[in-house]
């Protein structure tokens, strides 16, 4: 009987392990940077390149960092929820350009929309190394702290938003 | 009778001609092959500018994975992302900085995701131990197996009555 039985065993327990191992995206590299203060960033904005913001400008509130670039096919994916985030008025929106042309980078606002309180350029993309950004878009979650307290890897979902990122941020808000 | 064929001068040197046309058009083909080797000798020429700083790097980002390609190391990747940390890791190199502040760095940003080589802590425990202790387990089980075998296959003396049966079923089977 255990001659059928074991390696009926030893194959559900290999069968357990790969369904799991299919559930996981090899994609989604967790962040070392989560509950980690968001790094130090001083950029000139994109629609008016004379202003600099400085990350130490947000302290005090929870805001959304959402990487994108006029190049990035996922990026309009999102973008529509986006914007319709940024209507709620629910979190301030700052838009990360990374390694974009200024002017096509102008253009893609207008054709898609704006949701971004502020644009700010990171045209060489030292900032998005410095965020651990490895593939655009990328959202960041940062609190009243300047804490990165979630990273969503790809396109922001429906889904992603309702089940992580608006609690979230409620509850950061406090 | 095999009738030669004859072949005068004339064919000769036509054939000769028709030859040296073909070599000639040979040339040209591959000369048109390996014009892009050459342009590409041109675009690599930048390594050459600081051959011990590119021979380092080079080194350093064979240990390291490229997060957008995963199978690829970060030496060996055309990935944008890959050509930036490259750049990156050069600057840093120049600013003399060493080999384990550049890890750090990178690590710290990246995680251990970015090593090829796992760092020994306890959430990697199983992924160093896993095959020794499946060796050991697989290695405990097969000796448990043998040994059980053995003694099966002994020779287990019969009892009385066995071996009356045995001999009977014997002498039948020789009348037969």
């Amino acid at each position: 009987m255990i001659r059928f039985l074991l390696p009926l065993a030893i194959f559900i327990v290999l069968v357990v392990f790969l369904g799991i191992g299919l559930t996981l995206n090899p994609r989604q590299v967790p962040s070392p940077l989560i509950d980690k203060p968001a790094p130090v960033f001083q950029l000139n904005h994109l629609h008016d390149p004379d202003k600099i913001m400085m990350s130490k400008d947000n302290l005090g509130k929870v805001w959304m960092l959402n990487v994108w670039a006029s190049w990035c096919v996922a990026c309009r994916d999102e973008h529509p929820l986006l914007v319709q985030l940024a209507k709620t008025g629910i979190v301030p929106i700052y838009g990360l350009n990374y390694k974009d042309e200024r002017d096509t980078a102008l253009q893609w606002l207008r054709q898609y929309g704006d949701p971004y309180t502020v644009s700010i350029v990171d045209s060489d993309g030292k900032v998005g190394i410095d965020y651990g950004v490895y593939g655009v878009p990328e959202t960041y979650i940062i609190d009243k702290q300047g804490i990165i307290r979630h990273k969503h890897i790809g396109p922001v979902t429906v889904k992603s938003l309702e089940d992580k990122i608006l609690p979230l941020i409620r509850e950061l808000q406090g | 009778m095999y009738k030669f064929k004859a072949i005068n001068v004339f064919v000769l040197q036509e054939r000769a001609s028709q030859f040296f046309k073909y070599i000639r058009q040979l040339v040209i083909v591959f000369s048109v092959f390996l014009l892009p080797l050459t342009s590409f000798a041109n675009e690599a020429l930048p390594v050459a500018e600081d051959p011990v700083l590119e021979k380092r790097l080079v080194e350093l980002s064979e240990n390291l994975r490229c997060l957008v390609c995963q199978n690829e190391s970060l030496a060996g990747s055309r990935a944008d992302f890959a050509i930036d940390l490259r750049r990156e890791i050069r600057e840093q190199m120049k600013a003399d900085k060493s080999d384990e502040e550049i890890i750090d760095f990178l690590v710290a940003r990246y995680g251990d995701f970015v090593l090829y080589n796992p760092p020994f802590k306890t959430t990697t425990i199983l992924l160093w131990f896993g095959p020794l202790i499946l060796f050991i387990g697989a290695t405990t089980a097969l000796i448990f197996y043998l040994r059980r075998r053995r003694t099966q296959i002994d020779d287990i003396p019969l009892s009385e009555s066995q071996r009356l049966e045995a001999e009977a079923l014997i002498r039948k089977i020789n009348k037969e």
